[in-house]
């Protein structure tokens, strides 16, 4: 139960992230991936999972894992690998990756080493107050900060675009610090999704 | 922006506050019906005018003869106009209808403390268009300042009747009109965008485009035939120029990476950009069909928003290159720039220039103590004039005379249009009933009409 529970609350952690087209795509696998969480009852390592798919599977082929077995679940929107997280947040007015997001910047930064034909969009946000488009030029730093930590973990620079959306698309729609911190904050999406 | 919120260096400011006179001598409401084309909706359009100066003009409007008739009242509309400009106070003509210049009994509108009286008559005429006349009296001269006569088909009647405000801020104020301007602003409603173009009244509106990611920073070109923004449909920023007529568009800026912040050189055959193509966020010139890329700004910082001087040779933009935004000027040249002067000192969040129309002055956003307000600076003396006390202003453009700047603000967490007088005199508020109204942009003169 336990264990489902969280599979749960991942998923639909993930799901909020999504917008709705990419949702069909992805809700059957999530599906599966519950099922499967369901039905074994244990967690596969992060490692073991990305190992497997890793090298092996091209990030383009994410959805044939519907109708496959768990084995071959894409790393990259399995709840339990930590390539399904794609957020980096940021401190007010700051561009700097912090500590607590290097894992996961280096993670995705293998994925890309092991998949030279993957393909990553970078979006920079920001929070509402001030110029938008000065917004969109910070946002732009941010994006940019985190593609300079990838390629420093060996991604290629073609394999990554950095663009910002400013303080256009909230993920919060508050007007207070909590919807602010939520707000600063850069996406990571792959090619496809 | 995430930045500088609470930083400010106890600097004693140079900057003057305004009298913001919010004394409310003269409050008004006047509801007008902004209809929202294609939705078949009618949303209200509330201007509410804040101040006003010492020196208004007392004007009394006599309903035109006949007017009652047409499909559009003029009078209404010139009085409306004049009023929103701040200069003017409606003096009520009270049940005295003269129509004639030799009907009007010039003691009886002194009495009434008129100092100018505007008096006309509309015709329909054989297949619907409509015959206007008025005069323009100076009640304590007892004589008449301009006599005007034009015909117009019933769908032109607001424009005419704008024309005729034109005609009269002209005359009695000595300046340009702007009553027949347009104005450029998104909507964002539910999910949403729609940018649109209305007459300068807020009447008239008409989606330029709608679409459910996020539109941003409308230019308008110089002859007011196209539009640049930037669209999020493809999930970045994208610089497009739309053509208003034909509603033909093109993307002119869809480089790698993110493509914002469009401006029009003042001849229209070029557009400042702000590109991330080659690291940072920088300023770029390409020709307005999308080709011939230059550079212009080079700095291991951000460049943006830039403006144009009126006569091309410069532009002033927002850069953070000395540590904080705050606004910078360089020449307009062949090669691309690395130095670059700087003109705001005060505070460290200065940012969205733009030129006044005569390139004497620019207005721009200042954080204070109290919020992000409009502000203009003149170039010559360095002086700076806080316009506004409100907390969340964003986006000052000039109207094309120079006189009023219309930018966006908040209340109660919703995006309204305001407009306040460049001397800080006068403030309107316009804003309609659904929606959340951001990014305005004041359009050029258009005398000539359809």
């Amino acid at each position: 139960m336990g264990s489902h529970a969280k599979a749960a609350k991942l998923a639909s952690a993930f799901l909020v992230n999504l917008k709705g087209n990419e949702m069909k795509k992805v809700v059957a696998v999530l599906l599966i991936s519950l099922l499967t969480a369901c039905a074994s009852q244990t967690k596969k390592s992060d490692a073991e999972v990305e190992d497997k798919s890793a090298g092996a599977k091209p990030a383009t082929e994410a959805p044939r894992a519907t109708t496959e077995a768990a084995p071959t679940l894409n790393p990259l929107t399995d709840p339990n690998n930590i390539l399904s997280r794609r957020s980096v947040y940021f401190e007010f007015d700051s561009f700097v990756v912090k500590d607590e997001y290097k894992s996961l910047v280096g993670a995705h930064a293998g994925y890309l080493r092991s998949n030279p034909n993957a393909r990553v969009l970078l979006q920079g946000n920001t929070d509402e107050r001030g110029s938008r488009e000065y917004n969109l030029a910070l946002g732009q730093k941010r994006a940019d900060a985190v593609r300079y930590a990838m390629t420093l973990s060996g991604a290629k620079e073609s394999q990554i675009e950095s663009v910002s959306l400013g303080e256009e698309k909230p993920r919060a729609s508050g007007h207070d610090e909590a919807s602010w911190t939520e707000n600063r904050r850069v996406d990571i999406r792959y090619q496809g999704e | 922006m995430t930045g500088i919120i609470y930083a400010f260096p106890r600097i004693p400011l140079k900057v003057i506050l305004m009298q913001v006179r919010l004394r409310r001598f003269y409050s008004y409401a006047v509801v007008l019906f902004l209809w929202l084309a294609g939705a078949n909706a009618y949303a209200t359009l509330n201007i509410e005018i804040f101040g006003g100066g010492a020196t208004q003009i007392p004007i009394a409007i006599v309903p035109f003869a006949g007017e009652e008739k047409i499909s559009q009242s003029i009078t209404p509309v010139v009085a409306a106009d004049l009023q929103r400009s701040g200069l003017f106070r409606l003096v009520d003509p009270a049940g005295l209808r003269p129509h004639e210049p030799v009907e009007v009994s010039y003691p009886d509108w002194v009495n009434r403390g008129a100092g100018a009286l505007v008096i006309g008559s509309t015709t329909i005429l054989a297949g619907g268009q409509v015959a206007i006349r008025f005069q323009l009296l100076d009640v304590a001269k007892q004589e008449q300042l301009m006599s005007y006569a034009e015909t117009v088909p019933a769908e032109q009647l607001r424009a005419a009747a704008h024309r005729i405000a034109d005609m009269i801020y002209e005359k009695l104020t000595g300046d340009v009109g702007v009553f027949s301007t347009r104005i450029a602003y998104v909507v964002k409603q539910g999910k949403k965008y729609s940018l649109q173009v209305a007459d300068a009244d807020g009447y008239n509106a008409q989606p330029v485009i709608e679409y459910t990611e996020p539109i941003i920073s409308p230019s308008w070109s110089p002859d007011g035939t196209k539009l640049a923004y930037v669209s999020f449909e493809n999930k970045k920023p994208v610089v497009y120029v739309q053509h208003l007529a034909t509603r033909a568009r093109k993307a002119v800026a869809n480089f790698r990476g993110s493509n914002s912040a469009p401006a029009w050189s003042p001849d229209g055959s070029k557009l400042a950009v702000v590109l991330s193509l080659m690291g940072g966020s920088q300023i770029f010139l390409i020709n307005a069909d999308g080709g011939g890329l230059q550079r212009l700004t080079q700095s291991s910082g951000i460049d943006t928003e830039p403006s144009f001087s009126p006569d091309g040779r410069y532009i002033i933009f927002t850069s953070d290159r000395g540590g904080s935004p705050q606004i910078y000027r360089m020449p307009v040249t062949e090669g691309v720039s690395r130095s670059a002067e700087r003109l705001t000192f005060e505070g460290s969040y200065n940012v969205s220039p733009r030129y006044s129309p005569d390139g004497k002055s620019f207005t721009f956003i200042h954080r204070g103590g109290g919020g992000f307000n409009v502000a203009i600076q003149d170039l010559a003396t360095r002086q700076v004039q806080l316009l506004t006390d409100s907390r969340f202003d964003e986006s000052p453009s000039f109207a094309p005379n120079g006189r009023i700047i219309l930018y966006a603000t908040e209340i109660k967490g919703r995006g309204i249009l305001s407009a306040v007088s460049s001397d800080g005199r006068t403030r309107q508020q316009l804003s309609t009933q659904a929606g959340d109204i951001r990014e305005p942009a004041w359009g050029p003169m258009r005398r000539l009409q359809n």
